[in-house]
């Protein structure tokens, strides 16, 4: 029997405010405990929120962004439920007149194709705070720091089919939140998180089957890895003769499996109704254009742009702009080499392999993009040839030069182009290898060619790299034609 | 319609409300009362009203984005029965 995974995601971005969204308290990521907590956090008596205009912004942004019409007039509600780092007893949420109505997105898939995941809605909601359960004599700790700071959740619609499907959806979210600069996206602060609802049925039929929704997902691989594991709990539940139970679940990273946390039984009964301390939210068509204006150019955009105005492949365009900060980063070395193909391959193999390989941020990319593109251009102007630029590039990683001249300035890296230098070269290779000269002569035409590379490869030994192997095969030619 | 017992009991543990057993059934026909004029509301056609979030005529002002609040963390911590390392002090909950 062939089964399908049903997938549909749940996505709490952190907005990057100044201040909460409905206090004047700052929203800085790892205060003091309890410092950045004012009394309307604290939801002590007499208080009242009032709301932050650069969150409504930023929803408005985001909902623009992925096509979705904007609620003209946005209603907050009260999500009530118990819990200590949530002290007003409620959480204020919205839920019948979201800020961002229905939208969609585009996600490209592994075999090329694109496909469309349509967003049910966003709305603008504060974050809960801190429990911190260890070591305070059976109490628990409570930080009240992020209580208040603005989210928007993104609801997306059942259309999601893999575990890979759903890392895409989510990389583009993340993507686009950080290209309009409304989050910094950093999951390792909670800054993107994401629960997911899966069920499976069977290929072929169009019932969705009972779905349990899995909490608190904060990075990729988890995400991944917790969507896999939970489908195939309940394929063999269900192979089994058994039947999945609606409920919440979470997903131990450490571990990597899952457990129940609640059933819908349990579920809390959340009681919505419109806050009385808030009242309707009045958005302007005006605004709504106003901030259309200031998009940037997004994520699709730019990967278009970069094949058309680069000539680059819809992948290597792709990998380029996941990131804004890559894309940005790109185009600097592009320019500054004046050749994107090279700088393009220069980016994503030696500069994005280096920092994969050493776990290291693109944000903190020791080689600057004008170190990179100074590197590129010293290729293309046949100073260094590419395996020495292999050596600078390294040098400029650890640090040792400001640029790519400098290091090939105190190195003496440059190419060997004087031919007078090389000829010499040349002729003592020849000289030291003298049955390969004569095997070399006897051979026709099509072995020659292999063969020459041996000459080749014992010239740029003698050079120690630096050698302009155009120049060498020329040379080689010359003397042994 | 009216709410019995087990409902009473229900939303007073939603509620984190205490009433005493000998209250519930008075406080059962008391809402019952109530959900009963609701009812009364029900019947009324609205079908032509559109959906009110909040009675004023007015909406929500908005705030610039600016940290307008100090650090107060000493006084509110002064008035919280427990506290420590900044933190305040709850019974232990874990979910």
């Amino acid at each position: 029997m062939e089964w399908e995974t049903v997938i549909g995601l749940e996505v709490h971005v952190q907005l990057s405010t100044q201040s909460k969204i409905f206090s004047g308290a700052s929203t800085a990521f790892g205060a003091e405990p309890n410092t950045q907590a004012c009394a309307v956090d604290l939801a002590l008596p007499g208080t009242l929120p009032v709301l932050n205009e650069e969150a409504v912004k930023s929803a408005i942004k985001f909902g623009l962004a992925v096509n979705a019409e904007i609620c003209r007039e946005s209603v907050f509600e009260r999500k009530n439920y118990f819990y200590p780092d949530l002290p007003k007893g409620y959480q204020t949420s919205q839920m019948d007149a979201p800020i961002v109505g229905p939208g969609w997105l585009d996600i490209q898939l592994e075999s090329g194709e694109t496909k469309r995941i349509r967003i049910h809605h966003a709305h603008l909601e504060e974050d809960a705070g801190k429990s911190l359960h260890e070591d305070f004599h059976g109490m628990s700790g409570i930080d009240l720091n992020r209580a208040g700071t603005p989210l928007i959740e993104i609801v997306s619609e059942p259309d999601m089919r893999s575990a890979e499907e759903a890392v895409a959806y989510l990389k583009k979210i993340h993507s686009i939140v950080t290209y309009l600069g409304i989050s910094d996206g950093d999951m390792s602060q909670g800054s993107l998180r994401c629960d997911a609802n899966v069920s499976v049925r069977i290929k072929g039929t169009d019932e969705l089957g009972t779905r349990t929704e899995t909490k608190n997902l904060n990075s990729f691989r988890f995400i991944e890895k917790a969507i896999q594991l939970e489908a195939q709990r309940q394929i063999d539940v269900l192979e089994d003769g058994g039947s999945i139970t609606q409920e919440t679940r979470l997903y131990d990273s450490e571990r990597n499996e899952g457990r129940a946390m609640r059933s819908k039984e349990e579920a809390n009964d959340y009681r919505y109704f419109p806050c009385p301390d808030l009242l309707p939210v009045a958005i302007e068509q005006s605004l709504i254009d106003e901030l259309k204006a200031t998009l940037p150019e997004l994520p699709d955009a730019k990967q278009e742009r970069f094949q058309s105005e680069y000539g680059l492949s819809a992948y290597d365009a792709g990998i380029l702009t996941s990131e804004r900060a890559i894309a940005d980063y790109f185009e600097a070395v592009a320019k500054a080499a004046g050749d994107a193909k090279l700088a393009a391959n220069w980016v994503m193999v030696e500069l994005m392999g280096r920092l994969n390989k050493e776990g290291i941020e693109f944000s903190e990319t020791p080689v600057s993009a004008e170190q990179l593109g100074g590197l590129i251009q010293r290729i293309r102007d046949n100073t260094i040839s590419g395996k020495i630029a292999k050596q600078v590039f390294e040098a400029l990683w650890n640090g040792e030069g400001d640029s790519a001249d400098a290091v090939i300035e105190a190195k003496g890296l440059k190419q060997m182009s004087d031919s007078g230098e090389l000829e010499k070269m040349v002729d003592q290779v020849l000289a030291d290898n003298p049955d390969q000269v004569e095997q070399y002569k006897a051979a026709d035409e099509g072995k020659r060619k292999k063969m020459l590379g041996f000459f080749v490869g014992q010239i740029m030994k003698a050079s120690k790299g630096q050698a302009n192997p155009g120049m060498v095969n020329q040379l080689l030619n010359k003397k042994l034609g | 319609m009216a709410v019995g017992p087990s409902e009473i009991e229900k939303i007073a543990h939603l509620a984190r409300i205490r009433i005493a057993p000998d209250q519930i059934d008075e406080v059962a026909s008391r809402l019952s009362d109530i959900l009963g004029m609701v009812d009364q509301m029900q019947a009324v056609d609205t079908s032509s009203v559109a959906p009110m979030a909040n009675p004023h005529d007015a909406t929500q002002r908005l705030r610039p984005d600016a940290v307008t609040e100090p650090n107060q963390r000493d006084t509110f911590l002064a008035i919280a029965p427990q506290s420590e390392d900044g933190l305040f002090l709850v019974p232990k909950v874990i979910e």
